[in-house]
């Protein structure tokens, strides 16, 4: 700043003038667009288009009578390094702005250095609850653009494998929200019973996390002797003490209080914003990819689109509560009839040979050679292939020039989006219903900041 | 095939490209009136806003009568009525990339759009709050572009970088 004796609260725009310092944050209201500010209140441009209601921004406090307060990035209920910056009026919350960008590593101009064979190592990092879900989109996005055919099996494993890792996922969820509001026998439930999922998913891929299973063509490795028993019992377990957590949490009085009838959101601001996945369809919209858009084989199976009526806290509870018993029952079809078959496409150029062919056949050899230097080629063109993530749409948009790496990898990250939602929903509310907003839009910022 | 709506522009290009993924070719100042038709015509959900920097191929396939720029824009829209994608794809310049902001029909563009222009300097006119998303606000460059190198790191025990 040129001259030192302003000082920034009388002149708030010279944190943008002279420098971009300061220009993610939350500025004081006089430094602010109305446009922005609209935003930072959560008003939402109705679907009509009408723009946003002057009503909803005009705030009556003068600003020296709120406080401008910084959650995060590094607080515990803050699922990660997600800051929030929050203008308050004694506990309530006049407006809210997210600031992110603390965890990005740059893995969308990763993706561009790395084949088409090694990018599934990078795009399960991504989303680092639901790894298959994200290798998922990533593999058909290519297989799309190669017009490859994936074995019956292959598909009837990667529905099984998405539908453990959803039922992981949703456990880990139920377990920080327990966790963020005083229950921390929840928090112990939760990944108890996720540890089960993981156990498997080592038996069968070798790792426990970002398995890289999910392979252009099919998967890495097929299912592990006996893992009828092994998922039987999975899925067993999991049914069972999903009541034990319902009987735990549901009814009680000061998880109720916490929950129900806060921080609503009408279906009608929930499509204005893009919001996707458990948090639209606490809301009453019966929107989920795997019935109405079907892949995989999801629409071979049996289950129901769970939806809540008010979008308040509490409705997002109960729809990931039941997409669990969900998951379990397509599990148990999955496991009841699961294909024979070929687990990966037995196309060379896109499948490594069998490790003992490389020793007997000289054509093996070399395409084991060339996938594993080279990779194989994509034709050009671009694609955009969506899945149902347990936090929403989890697109894929995949730009290829014909080469053996993604020209451009974009991944629409169900998290990011659905952010825009948080400013809306913490609105008039109090400090300690913030933690809860946070809780029930399950933001991974892995998959945020990518 | 898809069908514009009637309140699209008149001259927007369609073409049907590969796997059944329908593209939209507006210019620029028939972006945001095409977008609106889309949307007044039952496309409830802005699913995605991305950008691409097509440097290396400025001469790529794309239907007759569009010119390839250097950004492009790729929006994604959904219906849910009717079950159906869209996705517009514009051409937004050569130097200074710009389009309109889609924020007044879609707000929860926003965050979207701010990644492109963190990512690509693709500026969109009529954006709220136009700043960097993801980097740092003091960066310079715009780190998906693809004049734009990959840090290097020295590896230990190792004469040459890798190609990373």
């Amino acid at each position: 700043m040129s001259d030192p004796t302003v000082r920034v609260a009388e002149r708030p725009d010279l944190l943008t003038a002279e420098t971009s310092e300061g220009a993610q944050e939350l500025l004081a209201r006089t430094a602010t667009s109305p446009a922005e500010l609209g935003r930072e209140v959560g008003s939402v441009v109705h679907l009509e288009g009408h723009g946003f209601d002057p009503s909803d921004v005009d705030i009556e406090r003068h600003d020296d009578e709120t406080m401008i307060l910084n959650m995060g990035p590094s607080h515990p209920s803050t699922h990660g390094v997600l800051r929030i910056m929050i203008e308050l009026d004694g506990e309530f919350i006049l407006r809210a702005k997210p600031v992110i960008g603390y965890l990005h590593t740059g893995m969308e101009k990763t993706g561009e250095q790395l084949s088409f064979v090694q990018g599934g190592v990078n795009v399960t990092r991504m989303d680092y609850l639901s790894p298959v879900i994200n290798e998922l989109s990533y593999a058909m996005a290519i297989e799309k653009l190669l017009d490859l055919e994936v074995p019956e099996r292959a598909v009837w494993i990667r529905m099984m494998m998405s539908e453990l890792n959803r039922i992981a996922s949703h456990l880990v969820w139920m377990a920080t929200n327990g966790m963020d509001v005083g229950s921390t026998t929840m928090m112990i439930f939760g990944f108890r019973e996720r540890e089960l999922i993981l156990a498997f998913f080592e038996k069968t891929a070798g790792l426990r996390m970002n398995l890289n299973y999910v392979r252009p063509g099919g998967v890495a490795a097929d299912l592990p002797d006996g893992w009828q028993d092994d998922v039987t019992v999975i899925c067993d377990t999991i049914e069972e003490r999903s009541y034990e957590y319902d009987q735990l949490l549901t009814g009680q009085p000061i998880f109720r209080e916490r929950m129900v009838g806060v921080a609503p959101i009408t279906a009608e601001e929930a499509l204005a914003l893009s919001v996707t996945g458990p948090l639209l369809r606490s809301t009453g919209v019966a929107w989920d990819l795997r019935r109405t858009m079907p892949y995989l084989a999801y629409d071979e199976v049996d289950f129901d689109v769970i939806v809540g009526t008010y979008g308040d806290n509490f409705d997002r509870y109960a729809v990931r509560l039941n997409e669990i018993r969900e998951s379990v029952r397509i599990v148990r079809q999955c496991v009841e009839r699961m294909p024979a078959g070929d687990y990966r496409s037995q196309d060379p150029k896109v499948t490594p040979p069998p490790r003992a062919r490389i020793g007997e056949s000289m054509e093996a050899l070399i395409h084991h050679f060339k996938l594993f230097t080279e990779g194989f080629h994509v034709p050009a063109g671009e694609v955009y292939s969506a899945v149902e993530s347990p936090r929403g749409e989890l697109g894929c948009y995949l730009v290829s020039d014909g080469g053996a790496k993604p020209y451009r990898l974009h991944v629409r990250g169900p998290s990011f989006v659905n952010l825009q939602a948080i400013p809306l929903l913490m609105r008039g509310g109090s400090m300690s219903d913030a933690i809860t907003v946070i809780s029930t839009v399950d933001p991974i910022m892995g998959e945020v900041d990518r | 095939m898809i069908e514009l709506p009637a309140a699209a522009p008149a001259d927007v290009i369609v073409a049907e490209a590969r796997a059944a993924d329908v593209g939209c070719f507006p210019r620029p100042d028939q972006y945001l009136d095409l977008v609106r038709a889309w949307h007044d015509d039952g496309f409830e959900l802005c699913v995605d806003v991305c950008a691409v920097d097509y440097l290396e191929h400025p001469d790529r396939e794309v239907p007759d009568g569009v010119t390839p720029t250097r950004f492009e824009v790729v929006t994604n829209l959904l219906s849910m009525s009717r079950r159906q994608r869209v996705r517009i794809r514009v051409q937004a310049g050569d130097e200074q990339p710009e389009v309109a902001s889609l924020f007044s029909i879609y707000p929860g563009s926003e965050a979207m759009e701010r990644e492109a222009f963190d990512l690509f300097g693709v500026v969109f006119s009529g954006h709220p709050d136009l700043t960097r998303i993801l980097m740092p606000e003091d960066w310079e460059g715009h780190p998906l572009r693809k004049d734009y190198s990959v840090g290097r790191v020295p590896v230990q025990f190792k004469e040459a970088p890798g190609p990373r």
